[in-house]
């Protein structure tokens, strides 16, 4: 299949008071038509900031897209105008995000917010607008479409502003969603509902997703191919079913192990990464996660670049050989 | 806690919310008295400038030499001026003055005010900071220093006091606005709608406006008594409403201030308008204020 995105060597910076962030320090990412990708992190690792900058949201003056290519559909997203851009964002690329209960607005009804993408991206007229908001919120599941127009978010759960939020992504028929921790807000049984809904709907529809979530297990379920951030660079890129199998870096592995599962004996202890996530504007020399590391070595003083082991498989990590052997053994 | 059938029918008779428009107001009533009298009083006011032609016992500008600073008698209930004009019938006629000044200067007012104060929290960063310093330029005057200085640049008239009266109402609503505008400017909704592909038109007129307009509806009261008063104390020193209109601060003015021992009745009459006018505004914007506050909401 064709790529859809290609995020290349994409750098992001803010400028805070206590010194310059390379929130996004380059990145290289892609989607295929029709693939749903995660990028997974702790917070503030620049997950959230890589799909912003996709959207070209970055917020100015203070953030900046220093460098790098966003190909959308073979344009560079950071070359289009603003007004270009405009017809980029809803239109082609939809986004959902984190917070349901303060992502709609709360003064407009739920058709108008629905209705009010599709007349100003399709042109339609207000009913045309109107029977497909009937038909989107019947699509994500609402109940009575035609009576919840008329109401406004709070008469909503918040599943149901979730769904809410997914048909207004879904709305203008964009070929990209970006979910930005689409469930982090909501309880865990409504969470798998609603992941449920975005896989099948993207499937259906043909949509390409990118997941952004710190969730592993909403990766193993739902992502085909995994991007791992740490500190503002990808440091392991694969196949969902391979990153879990074989995972090649040692902060991947220190993830899946912190994992609680319920199929381990009760006793059995969690296996958390020791120490904090580094902080943005004094980053270490070399590889950011070597501090925390158990497989560190003197060469970690210098920056792993992403180094491809097998199929579709990248690490950053000097010692991705040993890990293999010791995780063999 | 067993609940007896009294209490259950007690606890239904104390909220019946009722459904609609009218039901609306009834509750209002109901839940502030003062600021129904002050809702009254501006109906009442209404009321008369709309019929004032009808209500007048005479012609405001007509002259009755034979009974010039007259008393109050039957003839003249408030009695009549140094030109022999009827008192009651030119404050009948005086609150349409009030009325259009009023609402024009606060409409003006809260119209700019609220752009100026939305766009300045959505654009934020360097805008905001030049904005809000022209701002405070306005600020350092004082309300009637302002409004005299645009009408010694405009020159006098109806429409040129509302334009007086409307400039130091602008950055005082701005500044209100923009201070609620940022709060909602940080909401997601706000980055949703960018992230949907709305102008920054679209997103300051129709995303952010309508959640700053309990702010702005209060200001916008507010600023009606205010501007009553405004522009009466502008037609008392002469740069308002001129002569022959009829305007309660002009009644107050002239020979009303020569006569003022021994005819009164010339300047009690509109200042008594004038205040009660304020007071019925002040009283519903108090009340709006409460009523539509969520913080300050009962709930």
């Amino acid at each position: 299949m064709a790529t859809l995105l290609d995020v290349r060597d994409l750098k992001t910076t803010f400028l805070t008071s206590s010194g310059v962030v390379r929130a996004v320090d380059g990145v290289s990412w892609d989607i295929e038509e029709g693939e749903t990708v995660a990028l997974v992190g702790e917070s503030g690792c620049g997950k959230s900031v890589s799909a912003l900058s996709v959207m070209r949201l970055v917020d100015e003056p203070a953030g900046r897209i220093e460098s790098g290519e966003i190909v959308y559909k073979g344009r560079d997203l950071l070359k289009l105008s603003e007004e270009q851009m405009r017809h980029v964002r809803g239109r082609e690329i939809g986004m959902i995000f984190q917070e349901p209960m303060t992502s709609l607005n709360p003064v407009l009804s739920i058709g108008r917010q629905l209705t009010e993408g599709l007349e100003i991206h399709m042109g339609m007229k207000p009913p045309e607008a109107r029977s497909r908001a009937v038909e989107m919120l019947a699509m994500v599941g609402i109940p009575d479409p035609e009576r919840r127009l008329g109401q406004y978010p709070h008469h909503f759960s918040g599943g149901m502003r979730q769904r809410m939020m997914i048909a207004m992504a879904l709305a203008c028929n964009p070929s990209l969603i970006l979910a930005d921790e689409p469930t982090t807000a909501l309880d865990v049984t409504i969470q798998a509902q609603i992941l449920e809904l975005m896989r099948d709907l993207a499937r259906r529809l043909g949509v390409a997703m990118l997941i952004i979530t710190h969730n592993l297990g909403v990766v193993a379920r739902y992502a085909d191919r995994v991007n791992v951030m740490y500190a503002g660079r990808i440091i392991e890129q694969a196949s969902a079913t391979e990153l879990y199998a074989n995972p090649r870096h040692p902060y991947t592995l220190g993830l899946l192990r912190s994992v609680p599962r319920l199929d381990e004996p009760r006793r059995a202890r969690l296996d958390p990464i020791e120490g904090q996530p580094p902080d943005l504007t004094r980053l270490p020399e070399g590889c950011a996660f070597a501090p925390r590391c158990a497989y560190r070595v003197e060469r970690c003083g210098e920056v792993p670049s992403l180094v491809a082991l097998g199929a579709g498989h990248r690490s950053a990590c000097w010692e991705a050989e040993r890990l293999v052997k010791e995780l063999a053994a | 806690m067993a609940v007896t059938p009294q209490t259950v029918e007690e606890l239904t008779r104390a909220e019946p919310r009722r459904a609609g428009w009218i039901g609306a107001v009834l509750d209002f009533i109901r839940q502030r008295p003062l600021g129904a009298i002050g809702g009254g009083i501006i109906l009442v006011m209404v009321a008369v400038a709309a019929t004032a032609g009808l209500l007048a016992p005479y012609n405001p500008l007509e002259n009755d030499y034979a009974a010039m600073l007259s008393a109050p008698n039957r003839d003249h209930w408030l009695g009549t001026d140094a030109h022999g004009r009827d008192v009651l019938t030119r404050i009948l006629y005086g609150s349409r003055t009030a009325l259009m000044v009023g609402l024009g200067a606060s409409l003006i007012g809260a119209v700019f005010g609220a752009l100026i104060g939305v766009g300045s929290a959505y654009f934020g960063g360097r805008v905001d900071l030049v904005v809000q310093r022209i701002m405070d330029v306005f600020f350092a005057f004082p309300v009637i220093i302002l409004a005299l200085a645009v009408v010694a640049i405009l020159g006098t008239g109806v429409g040129n006091v509302i334009l007086a009266i409307a400039t130091p109402m602008v950055p005082r609503c701005a500044r209100v606005v923009r201070s609620s505008a940022l709060a909602v400017r940080e909401m997601p909704y706000v980055d949703a709608a960018r992230a949907a592909g709305f102008g920054h038109r679209r997103i300051i007129l129709r995303h952010m406006l309508p959640n700053v307009m309990a702010p702005l509806l209060i200001m916008a009261t507010a600023f009606l008594g205010e501007a009553i008063l405004l522009e009466s104390s502008l037609s008392f020193l002469g740069l308002g409403v001129q002569e022959p209109t009829a305007a309660w601060g002009l009644m107050l003015r002239g020979a009303a201030v020569e006569f003022a021992e021994s005819a009164p009745w010339m300047a009690i009459f509109p200042g008594l308008a004038i205040s009660l006018a304020v007071f019925g505004f002040n009283l519903l914007g108090d009340s709006l204020r409460d009523a539509l506050d969520p913080r300050l909401r009962t709930q």
